[in-house]
């Protein structure tokens, strides 16, 4: 396999972070760079990951399905996560949520048929003071009641 | 970006640079004091340092409150290994939320701690570990660092004195569980993440089995301003037996909630009250977590009259934690809290071992019941028991993170499972006398 030639220098550039011998290292970085590209760890990718840090497949399988970010099916373009853990859930965290599942028409993990939105609920993320939140792919929006969430999908929704 | 306003009621000692223009940037942090503490270490000996670290009463803010500078004098002076500096920012216990309020305003701050960590017990590389969510806080660093190689701070011969430092971040992939030092080393070096038998520990072997120190970033973050300070000055920020300032998350049912930078020792009533604008709706507060939610939880009436500090904590039956205030007000349905709670540790257990995976796995479904006001008063006390039985007998703390907030919920807020069981009763067809029970 190959990658856009930005990817293929984070790569190097990840493989040469850790000690001569110690590769393995490179083994999660590896597997959630690739899959921002690839969508998710696909069967040739596993492959690939364990071909360039030299261990066998089963080890990177290991892996993947130990981290809840590593994904073997392809979530949606824009992966929508609710946060419902304790302090967005004094600021109705779970209300957000049953209100997401109702606007995208999607429960826990599921993806749009057009495969461009995906919905998931999450444990806390890091943004407890500014509760309730949600992370659209890797970007943070706080504080976000069902109209603001509103204007997040459908800005996700207008072409680009 | 900062996205609570500053309260004149912090001392702003680690967040002074907030607010500035670029405060991420290495020449704002050149142009207010940065890396000289830095330079100061590279005129110190190892033991200076770390005696200074010590002086400072600096606590771990990870969570657990151990002594920074004796963990530090832990490493052994002479090893043919290298030695390793590890950051731990992979903030995830619930409630927290400071990690990344300082990655993202002051990086700097954060690979100056590292700097002199290294200097403190001779290590020339590091790795800071961020949880995958926080991607935008792996490229702002990823920045932070190739300035600070550009101007020489890192690298083979730092400022032209010989010193040599490699600084690299390394992203998780989404797991708590990975916040704990031992199974953080393990995903460090490709590996599920499972927890370590302990002894040995990180300062002897740790990191490919090398000497290693592993602080939380607010750790690492407080060390410039204690050398700038000297030790015993930053030590009197604080209160005795803690030094300095804290990060503190105020979250949940305040008014103003946000991260604040705290004195050690700063009082609650002020805390909720002045700083946090009081409870949300002039209510009553009827629960207080005081560092994320693996705390035992106090009362309101048990919390008002503490102090933010790690003595007046545990006298009160909880620990300062990681920073994470969880405040709850008089219409918080306390059961569904403790299923909140634990539906967390369930999911987040590594399975590895049986009391925490079986336990946690139990005990939810109990709450999952109990809080839809089906079960018995019995099935109350198995709560309880199965937390007690949890507590101290797993392989690593996070069966006692689930443990103590359930058995703190279920001893004290037990009259709220009784009700709902009350109520359910009364709700159903013919008012069954012996309490509905589903096996
Ligand atoms: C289940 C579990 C999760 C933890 N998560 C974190 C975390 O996210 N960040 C952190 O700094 N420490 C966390 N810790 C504490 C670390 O094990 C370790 O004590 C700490 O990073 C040491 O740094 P300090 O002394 O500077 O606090 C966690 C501990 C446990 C048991
Ligand atoms: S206590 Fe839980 S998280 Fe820790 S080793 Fe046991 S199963 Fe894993
Ligand atoms: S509890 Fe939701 S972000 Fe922390």
């Amino acid at each position: 396999m190959t990658f856009s030639p930005q990817l293929e220098a984070k790569l190097e550039k990840l493989l040469n972070s850790y000690p001569a011998g110690r590769k393995k290292s490179a083994l999660i970085p590896m597997l959630m760079f690739t899959q921002d590209e690839v969508g998710s760890i696909t069967p040739e990718l596993v492959q690939e990951v364990a071909k360039r840090i030299g261990i066998p497949p089963v080890q990177v399988d290991e892996v993947v399905t130990y981290y809840s970010m590593l994904h073997k099916k392809p979530m949606g373009k824009y992966h929508v996560q609710v946060c419902t853990n304790i302090s967005c859930l004094l600021w109705d965290g779970d209300q957000l949520w049953e209100h997401a599942c109702k606007k995208l028409g999607l429960g826990h993990k599921e993806v749009s048929a057009d495969g461009q939105i995906s919905l998931e609920e999450v444990e806390c993320m890091g943004a407890c003071s500014w509760a309730p939140a949600v992370q659209v792919n890797y970007d943070f929006h706080h504080r976000v009641t069902k109209e603001k969430f509103d204007q997040i999908i459908d800005s996700l929704k207008k072409p680009q | 970006m900062l996205f609570n306003e500053p309260s004149p009621l912090e001392v702003k000692v680690l967040t002074k640079r907030f607010g500035l223009p670029n405060s991420a940037s290495i020449d704002t942090y050149l142009a207010n004091g940065g890396y000289k503490s830095f330079e100061k270490s590279l005129e110190m000996t190892q033991e200076q340092i770390i005696q200074e670290v010590k002086d400072s009463n600096l606590r771990g803010r990870g969570g657990a409150g151990f002594p920074t500078g004796m963990k530090w004098g832990f490493l052994p002076r002479q090893s043919p290994k290298p030695k390793y500096i590890v950051v731990n920012s992979d903030e995830s216990e619930p409630g927290t939320c400071k990690d990344r309020v300082l990655i993202e305003n002051d990086p700097h701050l954060l690979i100056e701690g590292v700097l002199i960590a290294g200097q403190a017990v001779g290590a020339k590389a590091g790795y800071i570990y961020v949880r995958g969510e926080y991607r935008y806080l792996i490229d702002i660093l990823d920045k932070a660092i190739d300035e600070a190689y550009a101007r020489g701070y890192l690298g083979k011969n730092i400022l032209g004195r010989g010193v040599e430092f490699e600084l690299y971040t390394h992203t998780g992939a989404g797991a708590y569980e990975c916040g704990e030092e031992s199974a953080l080393l393990e995903s460090l070096e490709g590996n599920r993440g499972q927890p370590r038998i302990r002894p040995p520990f990180p300062a002897v072997a740790g990191l490919y089995a090398c000497p290693t120190v592993l602080n939380n970033v607010e750790t690492f973050a407080s060390v410039p301003s204690i050398l700038e300070m000297g030790g015993k000055a930053w030590a009197d920020l604080g209160v005795p037996k803690a030094g300095g300032t804290k990060l503190t998350c105020l979250t949940g049912h305040v008014n103003k909630t946000g991260v604040y930078e705290l004195p050690l020792g700063f009082p609650v009533e002020k805390m909720i009250n002045e700083l946090g604008g009081g409870i949300r709706g002039g209510k009553k507060m009827k629960a207080f977590i005081p560092g994320g939610s693996s705390c035992p939880v106090l009362t309101g009436d048990e919390a008002w009259p503490l102090t933010m500090d790690y003595d007046s904590m545990a006298k009160a039956g909880t620990m300062l934690g990681s920073g994470g205030v969880i405040i709850m007000d008089e219409d918080t349905d306390m059961v569904k809290a403790a299923l909140r709670i634990m539906h967390f540790y369930q999911h987040e257990s590594c399975g590895w071992c049986i009391p925490c995976r079986e336990g946690t796995t139990w005990i939810k479904k109990l709450l999952t019941r109990l809080n839809q006001g089906v079960g018995t008063e019995k099935d109350i006390d198995l709560v309880g028991d199965l937390s007690a039985n949890m507590l101290g007998r797993t392989f690593c703390p996070l069966g006692d993170a689930a443990a103590m907030p359930t058995a703190s919920i279920v001893k004290k807020f037990r009259h709220e499972f009784e009700a709902k069981l009350q109520k359910a009763q009364i709700s159903m067809a013919g008012a069954a006398k012996n309490p509905f029970v589903i096996v």
